[in-house]
């Protein structure tokens, strides 16, 4: 399979002290005090996939996410995002076509006042003739199930619909590719089933790749592959059912797993013969289902 | 109370004067008022208020708004008159004390309070019929021009599209920064105008923070959107004029004319 995003031994580092002072200092003491984040990072996400990253806060995912589409540069090693170095300043503008962001707070990202407006920004900054943008506008709002909402004001929305309407001013670029910082952290539970639901519709129907960086593990548990991030390196990057069957390594890393799958753990801790590889309710319940059956036979 | 604020508020309609193309509205306000100041008598300014109610009528908006937007300006109204009743020379009518009244000074007060009043209402009307963001985008389109001089146009709709798409947001982070403190023990609402605006700062600090984390994340997320500036960019909805503009903006001229003609009448 193609590759959409590729790190290749990816560093990054946050100076303590700004550019000037560096040049400054670097004449005195050659070394300045710095903040890895990363060393020798390899990943690769592949065209059309679901991917989940997770890991507590501070460890590196949203820094990562931001090299995807070249709003941070590498301080060294490679990322190619769509096919293009994201160090090439001429082609920033076609990985930002390609690869879309959307952010945790969706009250700071949508620009205009008027719903449709707000789908339109990107448009009108690329220069999309008026037709063609009315079209896109339109069937991005559909996309997203807010085509009603069309001239509503972004204040008169729910958090969840805001969170649509900034997923739908992505999609209306016509991107390969999504990547999502935390949406819905800020949301309600109805929010976040909303805007998962599109996500994973997006995914399954237009084939555009999604990388979703999030807290919570039933969202990771619908993914097709889960990275999980300490420190910035990745310890753990596999289907959900096998990452989320480490259950004592992911607790050591300040993580949860999903609740089925911490019954499941917690039952075979206990003698019984769980599998730590089921991730959801339905698949626990048709385990005890059939743990009870043999225990009444 | 915070909530109260109408100033630019936008009622969605159908009428004529809403459909206008909004460089038009803006021109034909701009001659309204100059129309206004130019009346130097009763009759003339009668000839502007007949425009204004013309255009009232024709946008069907409901009295009460126009009644709502004179609110804030009351003090403002009352000041002047005031003043001009108070401090112009002329034919005593009322005399207390060392206080004079005098006919003339009745007369300005009374013009002075109509104009003031048909300068709030007439400029209400633009924003009541007129979406913002088609405001600044015609406000932009007839700064265009100026760019040649380096007249920053496109910057300046786009920061004036940020402020208004964000007003309702900051309030509502007025309102619960104001909650959160009250909860902690603020007094807002009491004690002497000093210790009023005290109690200001600890809601106005947390409200500036914030500001500035959002416009952060604000220009990030723009800039994931191929933000660039105002080179290059297309529009989703272009303004166009046709003829009922043009008639709009002819009625102005003419009322215009009839209130300057209207100035020979010196003597009311």
């Amino acid at each position: 399979m193609e590759n959409i995003i590729k790190t290749q031994d990816l560093m990054f580092y946050y100076s303590d002290i700004s550019d000037e002072e560096q040049q400054e200092q670097e004449e005195n003491a050659p070394k300045a005090e710095k903040k890895m984040i990363f060393e020798d990072l390899d990943l690769e996400i592949e065209k059309g996939s679901f991917t989940v990253i997770l890991g507590h806060n501070g460890c590196g995912k949203s820094t990562l996410a931001k090299h995807f589409n070249a709003i941070l540069m590498p301080c060294g090693g490679k990322v190619y995002s769509a096919g293009f170095d994201t160090s090439d300043e001429e082609k920033l503008f076609d990985i930002r076509k390609r690869v879309g962001m959307v952010f945790q707070n969706p009250d700071n990202q949508i620009v205009a006042s008027v719903v449709e407006e707000d789908v339109a920004f990107a448009l009108e900054n690329m220069g999309v003739e008026q037709g063609e943008m009315r079209r896109r506008v339109d069937d991005a709002l559909k996309a997203v199930g807010m085509y009603d909402y069309r001239l509503h004001a972004p204040s008169q929305l729910s958090g969840g619909q805001k969170q649509r309407v900034a997923i739908a001013g992505i999609i209306a670029m016509r991107p390969s590719c999504i990547v999502l910082d935390e949406p819905t952290a800020m949301l309600d539970p109805t929010g976040r089933s909303e805007v998962l639901k599109t996500v994973r519709r997006l995914n399954r129907e237009e084939g555009i790749t999604i990388v979703l960086i999030t807290h919570y593990m039933d969202e990771a548990a619908q993914a097709d592959r889960v990275v999980v991030m300490e420190e910035g390196k990745i310890i753990l990057d596999d289907r959900p059912e096998n990452v989320f069957s480490n259950v004592e390594l992911l607790q050591d890393v300040g993580l949860d797993v999903p609740q089925s799958t911490q019954l499941m753990y917690m039952m075979k801790q206990n003698g019984f013969d769980a599998d730590t590889h089921i991730i959801n309710e339905k698949e626990a319940a048709d385990f005890l289902f059939e743990l009870f059956k043999r225990q009444v036979n | 109370m915070i909530k109260d604020i109408t100033i630019g508020q936008y009622f969605p309609g159908d009428s004529p004067v809403h459909k206008l193309d909004a460089r038009f509205k803006i021109v034909i306000t701009a001659i309204f008022i100059i129309m206004l100041f130019s009346a130097d008598n009763f009759i003339s300014l009668g000839a502007a208020l007949l425009f204004f109610v013309l255009s009232f009528a024709v946008s069907k908006l409901p009295l009460k708004l126009i009644l709502k937007s004179m609110r804030p300006i009351v003090p403002v109204i009352v000041i002047t008159s005031l003043l001009n009743l108070f401090f112009i020379d002329g034919v005593t009518v009322i005399s207390i004390w060392k206080i004079n009244i005098t006919q003339q000074g009745l007369r300005t007060s009374l013009f002075m309070i109509i104009r003031l009043i048909a300068l709030i209402s007439g400029s209400s009307l633009l924003t009541y019929t007129t979406s913002p963001i088609t405001l600044t985008d015609a406000i932009e389109q007839m700064l265009k021009p100026l760019e040649k001089i380096k007249f920053p146009a496109h910057e300046l709709a786009m920061m004036m599209t940020i402020a208004l798409r964000f007003i309702p947001t900051l309030i509502e982070e007025t309102d619960k920064i104001m909650s959160a403190q009250k909860a902690r023990g603020a007094e807002l609402d009491s004690g002497t105008f000093i210790e009023r605006g005290k109690a200001l700062i600890p809601i106005l600090i947390p409200l500036f923070v914030s500001s500035f984390r959002r416009a952060e994340e604000l220009a990030l997320a723009m800039e994931c959107r191929c933000y660039n500036g105002g080179e290059g960019r297309t529009k989703l909805k272009v303004l166009v004029s046709g003829g009922s503009d043009f008639a709009a903006l002819c009625t102005a001229i003419l009322f215009w004319c009839a209130v300057l003609l209207l100035n020979v009448y010196t003597y009311l």
